[in-house]
């Protein structure tokens, strides 16, 4: 397949395909968050991406034949590693006898939410989370470093305003359509946000349904009607406050003479506690990941409108 | 009233089953793109339909059935949209409906863009 | 019967998958990719209830709209003027006829 566009969509379909495996796995958070990132965004950035480096793969330069016998072997080599694992589900995997049986145990107690995965992720795991909305925070900024362009006015921003009405100019029913679906989607995404407590979602899976609805708006409406509608400023802004709003939290509680991000002593009640940091570290990595993807987006497409 | 209940959301189920494989069929056999799309257009929505509602008959817990109901308004707005937005750029991007006069398989490059 | 639904969907999904690889032409693919997305919405909330897990049902919501903006995506990106008007993708075509 020479096709990057072809690529991109079996890409979809895989990433569709793995969401279905998790979920027969009963893995329904990582489901979620495959079925908002690797099915939705992602495909939505690589397309992005695609526009920009043009859709035909260049001729090979070498031998793909040495690297397939390579991935091959160590591909075997792997399989062979697993036959030594311990079976799927037996009880004596070593993974369900150092820190799983607490959390299955205790999680409930010492945090008092239901969904054991939210708690390991952003109470337990707080340090790693950190570590991962920071990520997020940085490949934000090296997009904005690296493919921002200055604001041209002038001849560029009118033609590329015309371009885009008389592009969509004829999709009426796709413009009805949208504007009745993004309030709901919206309204899904704060659902996603403050429902992860209790069943699958968080703050990942709702700012990335936060940022689709964004990009929604943005695709059919055309780039310079969203950014008179979003303002870019602001989104850099909060993609810096969620970061400082999850390192707050854990200073606060530094403060407050407990470990960093040890929700315990935010309140009189640990569990309280431990509720209101949960909460508000989820709601910090929602504000990042909806911004930093909203930047990426605008980013990628408004290099492509000026030339 | 039990019996009643559970042999029509059965037969939903089955119906919708039937529609979405004779979909499935439709994609695999038609000769061009645009028959493919009318199959899997027409059968998608109806069949979706059709399982989503036998789904609902089998639940009685109110919150599951609204959770249902918000994906079926989905479906039936959605699918329709999506084919008609894909029907409107393949045929503005010039690829031709097969008919009579141009007898190749999965549609040809019209010769006045 | 529940069981019997999932298996036709599984079956469907096949079939969306084979034609997303034979092509021929960008909007078959396009096409496969919103019926195997309208196919994954119906497997993930029969296997919901096969499985006695009703909250499946957000992520089958999520799918449900996470398809439409993809599917709206590349219709968007493929009306625009970096890809010219080709609609068939030339590699595939050719190895195929």
């Amino acid at each position: 397949m020479r096709d990057l566009f072809a690529v991109v969509m079996m890409l979809g379909i895989f990433g569709l395909l793995s969401a279905s495996f998790f979920v027969v796995m009963d893995a329904v958070d990582v489901a979620f968050t495959e079925a908002s990132v690797g099915a939705g965004i992602s495909t939505l950035l690589m397309l992005t991406a695609v526009t920009l480096t043009g859709r035909l793969e260049d001729g090979e330069r070498h031998r793909p034949m040495w690297a397939l016998v390579v991935v091959f072997i160590t591909g075997g080599l792997l399989i062979y590693g697993t036959l030594d694992m311990p079976y799927f589900g037996s009880a004596d995997a070593p993974i369900h006898q150092h820190v799983a049986p607490r959390y299955i145990h205790d999680s409930m107690q010492e945090t008092g939410l239901p969904n054991i995965v939210t708690s390991v992720l952003a109470s337990y795991r707080g340090f790693d989370t950190f570590g991962e909305v920071v990520v997020i925070f940085t490949a934000g900024m090296g997009v904005l470093a690296l493919l921002t362009m200055g604001s041209r006015t002038g001849i560029h921003r009118v033609m590329a305003d015309s371009i885009f009405y008389l592009m969509h100019e004829q999709h009426l029913i796709l413009r009805i359509l949208t504007k009745i679906l993004i309030p709901f989607i919206l309204l899904f995404a704060l659902y996603v946000q403050f429902h992860g407590d209790f069943g699958p979602g968080g703050g990942f899976q709702a700012g990335v349904i936060f940022a689709a609805a964004i990009i929604l708006y943005a695709m059919v409406f055309g780039l310079s009607t969203a950014r008179r509608v979003i303002n870019r400023t602001f989104f850099k802004l909060l993609s810096a406050i969620g970061v400082l709003l999850y390192g707050g939290v854990g200073v606060v509680s530094l403060l407050n003479g407990g470990n960093f991000l040890d929700y315990n002593v935010l309140a009189d009640d640990p569990v309280a506690g431990q509720h209101l940091g949960i909460l508000l570290i989820e709601f910090g990595v929602g504000c990042t990941v909806a911004s930093v993807m909203v930047i990426i987006f605008f980013n990628f497409s408004g290099r492509r409108e000026f030339p | 009233m039990d019996i009643v209940v559970n042999m029509s959301s059965g037969l939903c189920l089955l119906l919708g089953s039937f529609l979405c494989l004779s979909g499935g069929i439709g994609i695999i056999r038609f000769p061009d793109f645009y028959t493919r799309m009318h199959a899997v257009g027409v059968t998608d929505t109806l069949g979706a339909g059709m399982i989503l509602i036998g789904l609902m008959l089998q639940n009685p817990d109110s919150l599951v059935i609204i959770k249902l109901l918000m994906i079926l308004v989905m479906t039936i707005f959605i699918s329709p949209v999506a084919s008609h937005a894909l029907a409107k750029a393949a045929f503005r991007n010039d690829l031709v409906p097969l008919s009579d006069r141009n007898e190749h398989k999965g549609g040809t490059e019209s010769s006045n863009p | 019967m529940l069981i019997a639904a999932t298996l036709a969907i599984l079956v469907v999904m096949m079939m969306a998958i084979i034609r997303g690889f034979i092509g021929p032409t960008l909007y078959d693919r396009i096409l496969a990719v919103n019926m195997f997305g309208t196919k994954t919405v119906l497997l993930i909330s029969l296997l919901g209830f096969v499985m006695g897990r009703p909250e499946f049902l957000d992520i089958a919501i999520v799918y449900a709209l996470i398809n439409f903006i993809s599917i709206i995506g590349v219709l968007h990106f493929s009306d625009s003027a970096a890809f010219g008007n080709d609609p068939h993708d030339t590699g595939s075509t050719k190895k195929e006829s």
